[in-house]
């Protein structure tokens, strides 16, 4: 009896020192490489060209998608971000001194980026893409600093996260990051040209282009392993396509002219910006100076891509296609062609497109479902719209016209059914 | 809100372009459009690339007074392009047009704006038939006169004495479908609608009861719009009320 306490207590004893040595762990594994901060450069004279500089990065970093609520004040914050979590809101990045950064150094600034710790040493939740920020350079940190404080404040207050137990929780979170991020600089790549190298900044960096291209596991970690190879965006139904992988939006074989028309106006003879694409585009890449839009097509064009078994495809049952056929006719031939081909400068071709092949049907059926613009950009300011087919369309129709573009013309992809149209919906 | 949406509007494109337009009208009125063929190209028409706009507001614009959507072909170009705002702003709410509007330019809505303005379409015949007599006088009122006790201003004094609206941004009711609006003025008196400040269209549904509301609803669907249906050129002023949405 004395003894089986005594190896109970002892057992107790082992089980504290390894919880506190986790403990200890996963706190070391949250502060390395975090010098303290300085009173650095704070507050001190920025010039225009500084602030210049910085507005040009919070388009490349889209800053404003995610900190500007739907009609309210520009980088004030207040737009929720969905989440399989809760809900995260995006704070106020204004020089308010009460509600926004007006308090914040540039060094307080540079550790939110770099480390993903706020002022006050909270850990940030990684909804603020600081896994990818981490490798914007000091400078261009700076430089974001000096035109965020440069903006005209607004009194907002920032809306507490709607996040469920225990995800709410400063330890859930300091695992999290112990787990999934490290905070790194940028490496170029010295085999590489410098071309290449300014476009792995930006895809790497402020594109933070991971956030969605990639997939996620069930703690919402993007995969380190297959980076950029495709994944659903959480809580959208949208498929952010693979850029690694030429049946999806892997751009291996297209033009860097392409490439980089997409990116610029939202438009190009392969394929169109669409759902979320079409607001980064929107709201960042088409203002991209030329040479960055050229530097992320090359590096994009030349990212190693995967080879893909192209499975068999069972063919539709008739009657579905039959159906689809129909469909098509009336709806989309007019515009898409009797043949998928499109039209040049006003309709994306269907035939070989392969954002209505990938194995994914989400964004075909988002398509049919919600019709939309592409952005309307400097290059392409007067685009060409599709109808919202979600009024006039049962679940099984639109199902029978996604499968009949899937399977005609060539396409060769899996049939697509009511009930995905459903989830869809 | 963004800064230079106070801008002025354009004056309609010239003549010329007006009657190509409404020849392409013509041309696309037995179904959608045909931009044909492999290597073929699109018509180079604001017609044609508000395609997207044709399954619920009807061909042009025009739908019908049958369903929910509201007719938007002759609307005063200031009104259409306020709403196309109002709802990529958030201070409309339709998840539908939301999406279609999200990533356009104000200057883009803008020429959406004046080109289903111009359309001029004639209306369907008038929806509602056989009201109760005693809702359609309390509609007809309201309309006409308003309720000065309960601070309701008459409609004719902004939406123009015909109700077929009045340049810049006011818009005509005649002709609009009962549901929608009944559902309209529902979503102003809980502000799940809005427009610019002053939002004077806020305070008069509010003191608008169910009743009323259904009683205009009925009257102004009732009503067989005139011949000419074109919004009035101006307002007679002073307004009965502050009104941002003129300015917005």
């Amino acid at each position: 009896m004395r003894i089986t306490v005594a190896k109970a207590k002892r057992s107790g004893l082992v089980l504290v020192a390894v919880l506190a040595a986790l403990a200890a762990l996963v706190w070391w594994l949250n502060v390395r490489g975090e010098a303290p901060i300085a009173a650095q450069r704070s507050g001190g004279a920025v010039d225009a060209a500084a602030i210049a500089r910085g507005a040009y990065l919070a388009r490349a970093g889209n800053c404003m998608g995610c900190h500007t609520a739907r009609g309210g004040a520009e980088y004030a914050g207040g737009r929720g971000i969905e989440t399989p979590f809760g809900v995260v809101y995006a704070p106020n990045l204004t020089p308010d001194p009460e509600t926004g950064l007006g308090a914040w150094t540039e060094a307080e600034f540079w550790r939110a980026l770099h480390h993903g710790r706020s002022r006050d040493g909270r850990l940030l939740y990684p909804a603020f893409p600081y896994p990818s920020y981490t490798k914007v350079t000091r400078e261009d940190s700076a430089a974001l600093h000096a035109f965020l404080q440069s903006l005209p404040p607004v009194h907002q207050p920032n809306r507490p996260h709607e996040l469920r137990f225990p995800y709410n929780l400063q330890a859930s979170l300091a695992v999290w990051r112990a787990l999934f991020f490290r905070a790194q600089a940028f490496q170029p790549d010295p085999g590489q040209t410098a071309e290449w190298n300014r476009g792995s900044y930006l895809v790497q960096g402020l594109g933070h282009c991971v956030a969605c291209h990639s997939s996620r596991n069930w703690l919402g970690a993007t995969n380190g392993d297959d980076e950029l190879g495709g994944g659903l965006i959480p809580m959208q139904h949208w498929y952010a396509p693979s850029l690694t992988a030429g049946h999806e939006a892997g751009v291996g074989d297209w033009s860097t002219e392409e490439i980089g028309a997409l990116l610029a106006t939202g438009f190009s003879p392969r394929g169109t910006a669409m759902g979320p694409m079409a607001e980064v585009v929107y709201r960042s890449t088409q203002y991209l100076s030329a040479q960055d839009v050229r530097a992320m097509a090359v590096y994009l064009k030349a990212l190693p891509q995967a080879s893909v078994e192209k499975e068999l495809v069972e063919p539709a049952p008739a009657d579905l296609m039959r159906l689809g056929a129909k469909v098509y006719e009336d709806r989309c031939a007019a515009c898409h062609g009797d043949r998928g081909e499109g039209v040049a400068k006003a309709y994306p071709p269907l035939a070989g497109n392969g954002a209505a092949t990938m194995e994914s049907p989400n964004n075909l059926i988002k398509a049919v479902l919600h019709g939309g613009f592409p952005p309307a950009t400097q290059g392409n300011p007067r685009p060409f719209g599709m109808p919202p087919f979600k009024q006039v369309l049962s679940d099984g129709e639109v199902a029978a016209v996604a499968t009949y573009v899937r399977q005609s013309w060539g396409n060769q992809a899996a049939a697509v059914s009511a009930l995905d149209v459903h989830r869809a919906r | 809100m963004t800064a230079n949406q106070h801008r002025p509007f354009h004056k309609p494109r010239a003549h010329g372009a007006r009657l190509f337009l409404a020849a392409v009208l013509g041309a696309l009125w037995s179904g959608p459009a045909a931009p044909q063929g492999a290597g073929g190209q699109a018509p180079d028409t604001m017609a044609q690339r508000m395609q997207a706009c044709t399954v619920c507001h009807g061909k042009e614009g025009r739908a019908t007074n049958e369903g929910y959507f509201p007719r938007i072909a002759g609307k005063p170009a200031g009104y259409l392009y306020n709403q196309l705002l109002n709802f990529r702003e958030g201070r409309r709410h339709n998840a539908t047009m939301a999406y279609l509007v999200e990533h356009l330019s104000d200057d883009y809505l803008r020429e959406i704006a004046q080109h289903f303005s111009t359309l001029d379409l004639p209306y369907p015949p008038a929806q509602t038939i056989g009201a109760a007599r005693l809702q359609l006088q309390l509609g007809a009122a309201l309309v006409q006169r308003g309720d000065p006790g309960r601070g309701i201003p008459a409609c004719v004094a902004c939406h123009g004495q015909k109700m077929t609206g009045v340049e810049p941004a006011m818009p005509g009711l005649v002709g609009l479908p009962r549901d929608y609006v009944i559902g309209q003025l529902g979503a102003w008196r809980t502000g799940q609608r809005r427009a610019a400040e002053p939002d004077c269209m806020a305070s008069i549904a509010k003191r608008l009861s169910p009743q009323d509301v259904s009683a205009v609803a009925a009257w102004l669907s009732s009503q067989t719009p005139p011949a000419d249906s074109k919004p009035a050129r101006q307002a007679k002023l002073p307004l009965p009320l502050e009104c941002g949405s003129g300015l917005q």
